[in-house]
């Protein structure tokens, strides 16, 4: 039995009928073309479907497409401004924050929450912010200098 | 990975939510789903329908009345951890909150959720059986409260009925005059659940120990009150030597073993971390 739901993503108000047991993932990617949150694990380790929900990150991947409605949300297609990066995807481009890029979706959003309760976060700080993102390319360091880059020259 | 069908519905009240469940015995409630959906994904578990109560908010948030805390079923682990009157009334656990999973995990995951799931790995059930709390339900027949200590009964097994809603859970406040309390844990570095958890609460008198309460998370089927009957610790200067001795005579039979770690690895665990659960919480009070 589809359930309808209304939410808001990007800035843009969609009506659907969805399947209860969609994932909100699968929702954003299949439904709405939005395929820049990536799946990773689908398990909730890894981080890379994170988006935000109602300002906060979540894992797309475990929660369901029934439980956004009413919502608003901002996935990584949402960030830049008129063609203009946001300072996170521009510092990760500045300093080397991606390598197979397969992660960053999923990093810069979880950053994105942090920056957005903190504008100067110290390292420690950014570290456990980013603790359920994993990246099997980086080593971590340079997206952690993307995020304190971001902060620094913030918006 | 997606799960079996099921029907969907989202409760507005707690009675709603009540009564949904009495109409249909295939239903389970879908707090902040980060247990339950993992389980529909595995089709561990395939209900008929779920009685969504995210949008609850008579059961959530935090409020200080009468000295107690109340804790609304559906806060957040990170509305928990951040949580100011947690943090100065019940650090403990303000800080197990703050330990669960990963930011992500703690914007979803509720305090009723995590103890109606009662995984032995999870961290908040000691800590509410260390401070005394009381689980407030809500089912058919009206409200009813359980202690802590008697709400785990098993492996993710509990004293709830399955008709039963959990409102609120009240906690004593525990950091007055003289009172101290520690959370430490020892993590599982890919999922963050607790291999070893150790709650302990302290009550100093001058140079006394009036009282100390101390459970385990990850060590047994069911959390481990290590000192239900009252503490060894009483009426002594609970000085390291004490704090050592009596957790050294600690029995802790049938311990969990598993791939992560073996039972007698989490016993070492459970002995190193209460010890310096307990010097941490006495130093506090
Ligand atoms: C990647 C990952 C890492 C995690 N790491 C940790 C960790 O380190 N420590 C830890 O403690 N936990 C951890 N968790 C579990 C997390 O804390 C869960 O959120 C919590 O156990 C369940 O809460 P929920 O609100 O998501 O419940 P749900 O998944 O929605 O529900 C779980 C169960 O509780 C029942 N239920 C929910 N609310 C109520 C209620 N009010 N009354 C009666 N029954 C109810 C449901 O019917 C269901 O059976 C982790 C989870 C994930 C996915
Ligand atoms: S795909 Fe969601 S956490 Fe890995
Ligand atoms: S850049 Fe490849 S996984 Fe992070």
């Amino acid at each position: 039995m589809g359930v309808r739901i209304n939410l808001e993503v990007n800035g843009e108000s969609y009506e659907r009928e969805v399947e209860p047991r969609q994932l909100l993932v699968y929702f954003l990617r299949e439904e709405l073309g939005l395929t820049g949150t990536n799946v990773g694990c689908e398990t909730s380790l890894c981080g890379a479907c994170t988006i935000l929900v109602d300002g906060q990150a979540i894992k797309a991947c475990t929660q369901l497409a029934v439980q956004a409605d009413g919502s608003s949300i901002t996935t990584i297609e949402g960030l830049a401004t008129n063609g203009d990066y946001h300072p996170l995807q521009q510092a990760f481009w500045d300093c080397h924050g991606l390598q197979c890029g397969f992660c960053t979706p999923g990093m810069i959003m979880a950053a994105a929450d942090l920056l957005q309760r903190d504008s100067s976060p110290s390292e420690t700080e950014v570290r456990q912010a980013l603790k359920g993102n994993l990246c099997r390319c980086t080593g971590y360091h340079n997206i952690v200098r993307s995020v304190m880059t971001a902060a620094e020259g913030g918006s | 990975m997606y799960p079996a069908d099921f029907d969907y519905v989202r409760a507005t009240s707690a009675q709603e939510a009540v009564d949904l469940l009495a109409q249909n015995a295939d239903s389970v409630l879908l707090a902040g789903g980060h247990s339950l959906i993992p389980m529909l994904k595995l089709r561990l578990t395939h209900p008929a329908r779920l009685i969504d109560i995210g949008r609850v908010d008579e059961i959530r948030g935090v409020c200080e009345k009468d000295s107690t805390l109340r804790v609304g079923s559906l806060t957040t682990h990170n509305e928990i951890a951040s949580s100011e009157i947690v943090q100065s009334q019940c650090r403990f656990l303000a800080e197990a909150a703050g330990k669960i999973g990963d930011p992500q995990v703690r914007n979803k995951g509720t305090i009723g959720g995590n103890i109606a799931h009662a995984d032995p790995a999870s961290d908040l059930p000691a800590v509410l059986v260390a401070v005394g709390a009381t689980v407030h339900l809500l089912g058919p027949d009206g409200n009813r409260s359980i202690a802590a200590g008697d709400f785990f009964t098993g492996l993710l097994t509990t004293a709830k009925a399955p008709g039963e809603i959990i409102t609120e859970i009240e906690i004593p406040a525990c950091c007055e005059e003289g009172f101290g309390c520690a959370y430490l844990k020892v993590e599982h570095p890919a999922s963050g659940y607790a291999v070893c958890g150790a709650a302990a609460r302290v009550k100093m008198d001058g140079g006394t120990c009036a009282a100390a309460s101390l459970a385990f998370n990850g060590v047994t089927p069911v959390v481990f009150n290590a000192w239900s009957d009252g503490s060894p610790l009483a009426g002594g200067p609970a000085d390291d030597a004490a704090i050592d001795a009596a957790i050294d005579e600690l029995a802790i039979d049938e311990p969990m073993g598993d791939i992560h770690a073996s039972g007698e690895y989490r016993v070492a665990l459970a002995r190193a971390y209460g010890k310096r659960a307990l010097k941490a919480a006495r130093d506090r009070s």
